[in-house]
């Protein structure tokens, strides 16, 4: 049920897997938060992982650029492929992917920098440019692929917090970008937005699925149903079903997936 | 009943403009509340107030002191004829005796006096006129003014410490010197001035009051903060980072915790007993030295600022912290290019608030020998601030508190304005940093 995933005219499928992961679970402590997980996400792809709240989504979002490794209490096991490699193999340092998975968090959060710095800190301690002039031709690049290079090119040195929520977002989503990722995972990045910043932060997704591998968290089915290709419902830890996103939500095959997608649980 | 409250809210059908008395209970606790604020607010304010202006009234007249100020002219001749006399220094005197007379004729005053009596109010005169013109001796022909300090008796009779009705004849002084002093009062010859030997001189023994001056101990302070922040605020950041940001959490580090806590409660007597069987008996260094000072302070003060740099740590939000390991930072990068300069007006402010306890703190002083020592000299060079003897502020002030001679007391309130004086410029200066640290986010 979870393989070979079916063309629609909905997806840019390549057959290109991004992330495998199988039978991963995550324990906070004697609380197990995810249990036998095991998914493959596609690249140049949106991948919605949706669900009623608690239900483990952002836990497995933050297992796949090892967020989690900053909560003391919170252990991880199964196997999480990038490219066929281990992230969580002793010789990867979290760093390196970081840089590799590029994350946006549910709240805004700007450095309390400028607008330049903001984007420019990935690379400068990445080393990725090599003088100033390389350096402002990334924060450019960035800015215009975070479709909001218009709004600040006059105020690239005022603060990046002074921006609206909207616009603090695109910002966050520039910064990501900035390191040249390969997968971006957004953790609900439009819940704490208005619905026309949430409606340009959708068309902007929807532009970044022809570069990377976009997995996004989201307690919208309408978001999901909108932007993604193949949607993931968890359910009280488990997955319960992952497919085409139109499949799931005209033809779920769990019960539980109808139910929430109805309405009757969440 | 019930049922007619439940259908019915107990504020329908009344006015708005017409209060009820539930609502009239609720305001008339919130004015007794308010009424209470304001008077534990006045109260404390008026306390400030008595301490204040007891402290002005009672320090000021340690910056002024009592001077007898006279323009003086010696000529080549009364010099030589000066220099051939036996008792030299009798011979100024009388000079200097001819000279005052002269001024109180001229003024229409008149009154008697002899040497003794001018030894008792200005101490030798006459060997401090020969030892200006014999290092200036080109002076010799033209006015000089001298500016002669009065005895501490006398000091004591123009700020009201010594009245005709309590003083009894010594040989320090008489009642018949006062007629003198009134009459040089009557002829403007004696007057108050401001005290600089007060500010920037060392400390006297007992028996001379007039000389006491703060300045060795402000240095001595000077010194010792300098150990204190020199060793507090990079061991206490680099600990609280560490426990902040790196520590597991666990019970070995929970009990360092409850420990720090516990140690900027310990009484800081114990730090100086501690100070005193560690450094100076056991590591050998010297006694009432700044150096040493400075060490006790320093374990002192690290426990304030440990637990507000760890506050302040705290208080930077957590998104920030995922913001940069979100785009591959390290944990070390994430702290020392995020956290810590978000944090840096709390450690500030912290620091500073940690080194005006230490610099106001006499007890451990007491016992490592800085409470009582004469500090005669100012320490010779830059090093030798640190390793020689010396006081400090606070236990220069508790020495001269508990001098037996009344004009020492004085000194001490003066010494207070000075310590306060210092402390406030602390605190301002860590407004004015946290102003210029502080940033939104
Ligand atoms: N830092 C944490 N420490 C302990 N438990 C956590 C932590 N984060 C999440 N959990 C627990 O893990 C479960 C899944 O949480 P989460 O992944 O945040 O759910 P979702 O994002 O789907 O709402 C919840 O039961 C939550 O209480
Ligand atoms: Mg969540």
């Amino acid at each position: 049920m979870y393989d070979a995933p079916r063309s629609t005219e909905n997806t840019v499928s390549t057959e290109d897997i991004k992330f495998e992961c199988t039978d991963c679970q995550v324990y906070y402590g004697d609380n197990h938060a995810i249990k036998d997980v095991s998914v493959k996400i596609e690249d140049k792809t949106v991948t919605a992982f949706i669900g009623p709240s608690g239900c483990g989504k952002s836990t497995f979002l933050r297992c796949l650029n090892r967020m989690n490794d900053t909560i003391d209490v919170a252990r991880i096991e199964g196997s999480f492929l990038l490219d066929g490699q281990d992230i969580y193999d002793r010789k990867v340092d979290p760093v390196q992917l970081r840089a590799k998975v590029g994350m946006v968090f549910q709240k805004p959060n700007p450095f309390p920098k400028s607008i330049y710095d903001n984007i420019a800190y990935g690379p400068r301690i990445h080393g990725l440019a090599r003088s100033k002039a390389d350096l402002d031709e990334i924060v450019e690049k960035s800015l215009r692929r975070g479709a909001i290079w218009d709004e600040v090119k006059d105020r690239l040195h005022a603060p990046g917090t002074g921006l609206s929520g909207g616009q603090q977002q695109r910002l966050c989503i520039a910064r990501a970008i900035a390191t040249e990722p390969e997968v971006l995972l957004m953790d609900e990045p439009c819940s704490a937005l208005d619905p026309i910043a949430t409606a340009q932060v959708e068309e902007l997704i929807d532009e970044l699925r022809a570069q990377y591998s976009v997995v996004i968290v989201t307690h919208s089915m309408q978001q999901a149903a909108r932007v993604s290709q193949k949607t993931a419902f968890f359910h009280l830890g488990n997955l319960v079903e992952y497919d085409e996103t139109s499949k799931i939500f005209t033809n779920p095959e769990d019960p539980r997936t109808e139910s929430y997608i109805t309405g009757r649980i969440g | 009943m019930t049922d007619a409250s439940l259908n019915t809210p107990a504020h329908s059908g009344k006015q708005l403009s017409q209060a009820d008395a539930h609502t009239k209970k609720r305001n008339a606790a919130e004015k007794r509340f308010r009424a209470y604020g304001l008077s534990a607010i006045l109260i404390g304010l008026f306390f400030l107030v008595v301490l204040f202006t007891s402290i002005i009234r009672s320090g000021l007249p340690a910056f002024t002191r009592t001077v007898v100020d006279v323009e003086f002219t010696l000529t080549q001749e009364q010099f030589d004829a000066a220099e051939k006399e036996l008792f030299k220094t009798k011979a100024y005197s009388n000079l200097f005796i001819a000279e005052l007379q002269g001024k109180l004729g001229e003024k229409g005053v008149e009154v008697e006096f002899d040497e003794k009596a001018i030894e008792r109010l200005l101490g030798k005169v006459g060997s401090t006129i020969r030892e200006h013109y014999k290092e200036n001796p080109d002076t010799l022909g033209a006015p000089v003014r001298f500016e002669l300090a009065a005895s501490s008796r006398v000091d004591g009779y123009f700020k009201g410490r010594v009245t005709r009705d309590t003083l009894q004849d010594s040989r320090f002084l008489q009642l018949s010197d006062l007629d003198l002093v009134d009459a040089l009062e009557e002829a403007g010859v004696i007057k108050q001035a401001f005290n600089w030997t007060f500010i920037t001189g060392t400390d006297s023994g007992v028996d001379n009051p007039g000389g006491a001056g703060i300045g060795a101990s402000v240095v001595g302070s000077f010194f010792m903060m300098l150990v204190v922040l020199a060793l507090s605020l990079p061991i206490g950041v680099a600990a609280s980072i560490y426990l902040e940001e790196f520590a597991p959490q666990n019970k070995f580090t929970d009990l360092i915790e409850v420990n720090i806590s516990n140690l900027a409660a310990v009484p800081s007597i114990v730090f100086g007993i501690l100070g005193l069987a560690v450094f100076i008996q056991f590591m050998h260094l010297p006694q009432s030295a700044p150096l040493v000072g400075g060490l006790v302070l320093t374990l002192m003060t690290l426990p304030t600022i440990i637990i507000s740099t760890r506050a302040s740590l705290k208080s930077v939000p957590p998104s920030i912290r995922e913001a940069a390991l979100g785009v591959g930072a390290s944990k070390m990068q994430t702290v020392f290019h995020h956290v810590l300069p978000l944090a840096m007006p709390g450690i500030l402010t912290g620091t500073i608030i940690g080194l005006a306890q230490a610099l106001g703190e006499t007890a451990p002083l007491l016992l490592i020998g800085m409470v009582g020592f004469v500090a005669r000299g100012y320490p010779e060079g830059f090093a030798q601030g640190f390793t020689e003897a010396n006081s400090a502020m606070p236990a220069q002030i508790y020495t001269w508190a508990a001098r037996a001679d009344v004009s020492f007391y004085e000194k001490a309130w003066g010494g207070i304005i000075i310590l306060l004086a210092f402390l406030l410029t602390m605190n301002i200066i860590a407004i004015i940093l946290r102003r210029r640290f502080e940033r939104r986010w």
